[in-house]
């Protein structure tokens, strides 16, 4: 089979300005991905599956990754002018300085697809598509239309980390119900307190307790323990 | 083959070619919106299926997932790569062996770990066992939801339960086995264990005959399955069918030929194809793949070597592999069970997806049923052989 950077010119060659990125691997497993642009997500999906050589009919798995913002710390040099008395007399006087400064680099989400070729018996491709961050941008290019197989993998992403996926033809929530608010995949993810703490005599838990009436009303918690 | 393929050619440059089909009630009768399950016998665990019927004929089918969910993947990125071992057991409950395979594999490869001789012998005579008995099993679950009470099921169930009494002696655990590690398996094999499956697998052709004596020419199994069904190869391709299912529809693709993993290259097999992918041929490929089974072992068994099996290297405990990914797959009874992994260099995977054959081939289940009556129905989602624990994961 080609390898990724083959794959990469073949692309490239076949839709002009698709803008294809290899992310290389570290890992011993060698399975190398290429990051799709959203714009173009379809019609390299469409030119991996027509092609005749490459002829990647079975997409295996898809599935989410959430990569929350990450707080970067670097110590950077900093030159600042200082004023000091030097032998008595007052002076102003550059300083260089090492600072601690914070960066947030923001997160997204990512999707990741592994396709495998039924008629040539190779693979696996891995693709990849990323949002353009966690909370109001969050749309990818479904590729449901190309592979039936990403129909139910796609709701289940759509439901468990909250990617939506444009052109999906059903695009519901699949293990969780209808009326639930949240995506339990993502790190971030609290769980909702909706237990009946039993009043044990460890402080944590009667605290716990305590806050969870609070939140709940009178009515939960109630009885319990008696 | 020439003509469907050139068929499948056109087919896939009509757009929305892979969706369920439109079909129009006939006469004036009221659609009947029915919810099939989730406590129905025959979906075989906690499974809905909402269908819309004109008189007796599917004119719509909503599968409805998630009885079971409770959110495997979190519950793996939360703890080590080796406490997920006895978790996967519980996905695919029927065959832990092989869900233990899949998870190992990609660990292996997400650490670059190697296996020993003996530990792959082992791996695949505990593999086919499984998939003898998970075969064995689901032709009984199928004949019993046509309504055939008992008899082959019990059949299936007494070859399950020596194969099962062999688990229990290699591993101490019937069905939750936990006995795959990363790097080979968990406990050695005595000889006496395995002169005890050299005798179970002696015994398992006449098993295979007397299964097939009993069902394959009866004249109900034919008239109820033959024709019922049908799963185009090119849908079957496209919608990510894997296992007997895709087989069935005549496609050949086995991961054990394909992806040539653990040490299968060995082996002398061949892999059984249907020609019209309707129910009945799912049957028959189960039967038939169970035969090769049973060839496997017996190979296995006569050259199985001693030494170790457990690679010296690998670390099991306080396992950090390097970051990177992998993605592992095996042949699994059921269709193709992978496990993706990320590591971001610590003790807990930071991403662990499993790739649930019994839920993607669920993805055709309304193609399939679409215009069928309402009692095949039943004998279709049990030609799929799904198990819940590992559709909602």
């Amino acid at each position: 089979m080609k390898t990724v950077e083959e794959i990469k010119a073949a692309i490239e060659a076949a839709v002009p300005g698709a803008g294809v990125e290899v992310m290389q691997n570290p890992g011993p497993s060698g399975q190398h991905s290429l990051l799709l642009k959203p714009e173009h997500a379809l019609e390299v999906a469409k030119f991996l599956h027509d092609d005749a050589e490459l002829a990647l009919d079975h997409l295996s798995n898809v599935t989410g990754v959430d990569w929350p913002d990450k707080e970067i710390a670097e110590k950077v040099k900093v030159t600042r002018q200082v004023t000091k008395s030097v032998d008595g007399v007052e002076q102003t006087v550059e300083e260089t300085v090492e600072e601690t400064r914070k960066r947030v680099e923001p997160g997204y989400l990512e999707v990741v697809y592994h396709l495998f070729s039924v008629a040539k018996k190779h693979g696996p491709v891995v693709l990849r598509q990323r949002t353009q961050n966690r909370s109001d941008k969050v749309e990818v290019p479904s590729l449901t239309p190309l592979w039936r197989s990403a129909e139910f993998q796609e709701r289940e992403i759509f439901d468990l980390f909250g990617i939506v996926f444009t052109g999906h033809p059903d695009l519901r929530r699949i293990l969780m119900w209808d009326g639930f608010k949240d995506h339990p995949m993502r790190k971030d993810y609290v769980e909702p307190d909706d237990f009946e703490y039993e009043p044990t005599a460890h402080d944590e838990v009667l605290k716990r307790a305590q806050e969870h009436r609070a939140r709940a009303g009178a009515a939960v918690g109630e009885g319990a323990g008696q | 083959m020439t003509n469907s393929a050139t068929q499948s050619a056109i087919n896939t440059q009509v757009e929305g070619w892979n969706r369920p089909r439109e079909i129009e009630p006939d006469g004036d009768n009221e659609l009947l919106e029915v919810a099939m399950g989730p406590h129905h016998p025959s979906t075989h665990g906690v499974f809905r299926m909402d269908v819309a019927l004109d008189g007796e004929r599917i004119i719509r089918l909503k599968p409805v997932f998630g009885y079971l969910h409770r959110n495997h993947e979190k519950l793996g990125e939360g703890q080590t790569y080796l406490a997920s071992i006895p978790y996967t057991d519980r996905l695919d409950y029927i065959c832990s062996l092989t869900n233990n395979w899949a998870y190992a594999l990609a660990v292996e490869k997400l650490g670059g770990i190697e296996v020993p001789e003996r530990a792959e012998y082992l791996r695949v005579i505990v593999g086919e066992l499984t998939r003898v008995q998970n075969h064995a099993l689901s032709v009984g679950f199928l004949i019993q939801d046509m309504g055939a009470s008992g008899t082959p099921l019990m059949y299936a169930f007494r070859e399950r339960e020596k194969i099962l009494d062999l688990f229990e002696q290699l591993t101490g655990s019937r069905m939750m086995c936990n006995y795959m590690r990363f790097g080979g398996c968990r406990v050695d094999a005595s000889a006496e264990w395995l002169d005890g499956v050299r005798k179970v697998v002696a015994g398992l052709p006449a098993f295979a005959d007397e299964y097939e004596a009993l069902l394959c020419t009866n004249e109900i199994l034919m008239a109820r399955t033959q024709g019922v069904g049908i799963l185009p190869p090119e849908l079957a391709v496209n919608a990510g069918a894997t296992g007997p299912l895709l087989r069935a529809s005549g496609v050949n693709y086995d991961l054990r030929k394909v992806d040539h993993y653990s040490i299968y290259d060995r082996f002398d097999f061949k892999v059984p194809l249907g020609d019209h992918g309707d129910v009945y041929d799912r049957f028959m490929i189960r039967l038939l793949e169970l035969r090769q089974s049973i060839w496997i072992l017996e190979q296995a068994l006569k050259d199985i070597p001693g030494g170790p099996i457990m690679d010296p290297k690998a670390k099991i405990r306080g396992f950090r592999p390097k970051p990177g990914e992998a993605y592992g797959r095996i042949e699994a009874p059921k269709g193709e069970l992978g496990f993706y992994l990320i590591s971001d260099g610590g003790p807990n995977p930071y991403r662990y997806r499993v790739r649930p054959p019994s839920l993607i081939n669920l993805t055709v289940l309304e193609d399939m049923c679409l215009g069928q009556n309402v009692a095949d129905v039943v004998l279709i989602l049990g030609s799929v052989d799904i198990v819940l624990g590992e559709v909602d994961r």
